[in-house]
């Protein structure tokens, strides 16, 4: 295999897993704010808090190695991604620096209040949204050449249809997967009021998740129809994908199996997003960088080599983790302090 | 405003706000470790209280420090594309290693907060404190490497403007990495320690909970010793930091030291002010022919003067105010830990805690902190006008994307509030639990009685 397809792969892989564990992770932040709001906060916040208190940092490293290693084995995208989304990028890492830090501030401090809570909630929502607009900028289109360089054209994108109907997708998408994640984990502490609660959360978003795919799916044509045919090919990706959501939706609505549940969702965005992602190719920024602007020969065989061996440390570390704190059935439970 | 002040200045003001959370998650951790072994070791609740009270106050800076570190590190690419177009070729690895490091930790610290009583053997526990040490200290390591580089590039061929024959390795164990990377994890641990040195001198001076003055003189102590270890490696780094430059980098040594004509018997200047235009320094304590000696141990040693450098390429002079506080501020916490135990080898205990003493020690912290800033001023403008020195100037990497003037207000006032929110929430934290209170909510009502043996 060569340098250009194992970079791809690492970083597709590693962006997937992102999207999984953020979603959780912001998703989870805006119904902690929602509860608290609502008056339901004494059944929802002790699940969320157990769960995100030895996790939160863990998410956020995932989104820091992806763009590392994007940088890493395409510096090109540095200078195409880095010139154009000085904004929104900008905008994005203080709705970031916000939610991080006003997480800790409200969890750790004997002064937590509602406004620390709203803040830490919403911008959960607008993080993926603004992050989204990167996916949306990659599709071609929205970068203009002028006099020296190059430049984002802001108007055109805050009048796409395209535009809107990703970020659309990447909020309903949040708060789709962490509602299916919460409902198997307060299951696991058998917080049985918390669970009805939840599950009801997943059940509103599954019409809406499905109805925003097809915006997509369609913005995707008028926007760049070379990638919406090159989509066609993986049909049957998208194809399983929708089955594996069937069966999430199938397993929450009969109220049982929420593990599984779980894994079903995790599949349904497996295929989905690895399918949106081969059909992109060649292109990681339409149509200027190609997956062939690769780092050179040496650099990319020493990421590669300290990728593996950073594996075969983290692998383990992640395991440990998971088993003392998401599979620990005491832990989940609050048996412990 | 020009694109590339703007450029620099929300760079240094992204960075001045994270080295100050990236120097407690670099040090603290070692302090930790400390008290935590000591209460282990000597059965002493009054210790492992206080690793964990450091470890709960650390919890919160660690959030500030991951968030400011994610944004400095997205906005290299941000501000500097081409930086990184170019760049990106050869600092990548240790770039990606440092976020396996930090990952590690990332992973060990959500282990070690939330597993204080899980552990029938509390040495398990502390087995825990190893990879967060390692972790925090190698992702230093690593980010050093690159910035390193920045200074003393090395491990490629530049060909048409694109870096060939790269050898990642080389490029990281360039000629500036050994002394910089000790510098920097040195001075952080050092930070760390004269940090929980003011904390225990505020706690003693205002003495709001007298039951704990025991606890703090312990603390006090065990700070101590971290804090003149650890000082005493800072003066050897910057020692070795000196006679590097001379060799490597003397225009930066020389602008230091407004050092304008190369010559033997090379005087060192504290202080003073400078007349640009005459190259005459006012005011200045001027030290016969130590800076030959810092250089290269002799008089006789020939310094490099700015004047033998070519104009633009000149840093600006203005580093030298800032090196002069380093210096200053950096010696000051060795001086008072020095005569810490000096009056306690003269066995003048009541002298060491005196009122007068404990002022002094509560500025060492700030001190500290100050000096870190002023080093790193120090550092950054000295590379100037260079980005790569000698390869690419700062003027050819800036973006040419609009906005940048905007995106710097938006921070600026981003670091006010998060500066503001973190100093607030941590002294909410301690002000009014006792650390008493806080041994009995961890250990329970009996821990007050036990004089060990329990483990």
């Amino acid at each position: 295999m060569n340098y250009e397809i194992i970079g791809i792969t690492v970083l597709w892989t590693f962006l997937y897993g992102y999207v999984i564990i953020a979603s959780v992770d912001f998703g989870a932040g805006f119904y902690n704010f929602y509860a608290k709001a609502t008056g339901k906060s004494n059944i929802i916040t002790p699940i969320i808090t157990r769960y995100l208190n030895p996790v939160w940092e863990v998410t956020n490293v995932f989104f820091v190695f992806f763009f590392v290693g994007i940088v890493g084995f395409y510096p090109e995208t540095a200078y195409y991604y880095g010139t154009t989304l000085l904004i929104p990028a900008s905008i994005a890492l203080i709705l970031l620096a916000i939610r991080g830090s006003y997480y800790a501030f409200n969890q750790y401090s004997k002064d937590s209040n509602i406004v620390w809570a709203f803040l830490y909630g919403s911008t959960g929502l607008l993080i993926p949204a603004a992050l989204s607009i990167t996916l949306v900028i990659s599709e071609g289109g929205f970068i203009e050449e002028k006099f020296g360089g190059i430049d984002l054209n802001i108007t055109e994108l805050l009048f796409s249809q395209y535009a809107w109907s990703v970020v659309f997708l990447a909020i309903i998408s949040v708060l789709y997967i962490s509602s299916a994640f919460l409902t198997f984990y307060a299951n696991r502490a058998r917080a049985f009021q918390a669970v009805e609660v939840i599950r009801k959360w997943f059940l509103t978003w599954t019409i809406p998740m499905l109805a925003i795919s097809q915006f997509v799916f369609l913005g995707l044509r008028t926007n760049n129809e070379a990638h919406f045919l090159n989509a066609q090919n993986y049909w049957y990706l998208f194809g399983l994908s929708l089955m594996f959501m069937g069966i999430a939706v199938y397993l929450i609505y009969k109220g049982r199996n929420y593990g599984m549940a779980f894994i079903m969702v995790m599949l349904q965005f497996f295929c989905a997003f690895f399918g949106y992602g081969m059909s992109k190719l060649p292109y990681i920024l339409y149509p200027y960088v190609k997956i062939d602007s690769v780092v050179n020969e040496a650099m990319a065989f020493w990421l590669t080599v300290v990728f593996i061996l950073g594996l075969l440390l983290l692998v383990p570390s992640l395991i440990m983790l998971m088993r003392m704190f998401l599979f620990d059935k005491d832990y989940v439970q609050g048996k412990e302090n | 405003m020009e694109d590339v002040l703007l450029g620099r200045i929300l760079t240094g003001m992204t960075l001045a706000f994270h080295i100050i959370y990236a120097t407690v998650g670099v040090g603290i951790p070692i302090v930790i470790m400390v008290f935590e072994f000591l209460g282990i070791k000597k059965n002493d609740y009054h210790y492992l209280t206080m690793a964990r009270r450091i470890a709960k106050g650390y919890t919160v800076t660690v959030a500030v420090g991951v968030v400011t570190g994610t944004i400095i590190g997205l906005q290299l690419s941000l501000i500097w594309p081409d930086f990184m177009k170019l760049a990106g070729q050869i600092i990548a690895l240790p770039l990606f290693m440092e976020t396996f490091a930090f990952f590690f930790e990332a992973i060990f610290l959500g282990i070690y907060l939330y597993t204080w009583d899980r552990f029938k053997n509390r040495w398990h526990h502390w087995l825990l404190t190893i990879p967060v040490v390692i972790g925090s200290s190698i992702s230093a390591v690593f980010i050093t490497t690159v910035n390193s580089f920045m200074n003393t590039p090395a491990g490629f061929d530049l060909v048409d403007g694109v870096f060939k024959n790269v050898d990642p390795i080389m490029a990281m164990f360039n000629a500036s990495t050994g002394v910089r990377v000790f510098h920097v994890v040195v001075t952080a641990y050092m930070t760390a320690a004269f940090f929980m040195v003011t904390v225990a001198a505020v706690n003693l001076l205002r003495a709001k909970h007298k039951e704990d003055r025991e606890y703090h003189r312990k603390g006090l102590k065990v700070n101590m010793i971290i804090g003149v270890a650890v000082a005493a490696l800072t003066l050897l780094a910057g020692d070795l930091s000196a006679k590097f430059l001379h060799e490597e980098q003397p225009e930066k040594l020389a602008a230091f030291e407004w050092h304008f004509e190369t010559e033997k018997n090379a005087d060192l200047i504290l202080f003073g002010v400078l007349d640009e235009e005459n190259q005459e320094v006012k005011g200045e304590l001027r030290i016969p022919s130590a800076l030959s000696i810092l250089s290269g141990t002799s008089p006789s040693t020939e310094v490099t003067g700015l004047n033998d450098i070519p104009r633009d390429e000149w840093p600006p002079l203005v580093v030298h105010y800032f090196f002069d506080i380093m210096v200053v501020f950096g010696m000051f916490g060795l001086g008072v830990s020095v005569l810490y135990f000096a009056l306690k080898l003269f066995k003048k205990e009541e002298w060491a805690h005196s009122r007068f003493m404990l002022y002094l020690y509560a500025l060492s912290g700030p001190l500290c902190f100050a000096a870190i800033e002023a080093g790193w001023f120090t550092a950054e403008l000295g590379r100037q006008p260079w980005i790569i020195r000698g390869y690419m100037r700062v003027s050819e990497a800036i973006t040419q994307a609009d906005g940048l003037g905007i995106t710097m207000i938006m921070f600026g006032i981003l670091y006010l509030i998060l500066g503001y929110t973190t100093i607030q929430v941590m002294v909410n934290m301690f002000k009014n639990t006792s650390a008493r209170d806080s041994q009995i909510e961890y250990y329970g009502k009996e821990s007050l009685m036990e004089q060990g043996g329990r483990f």
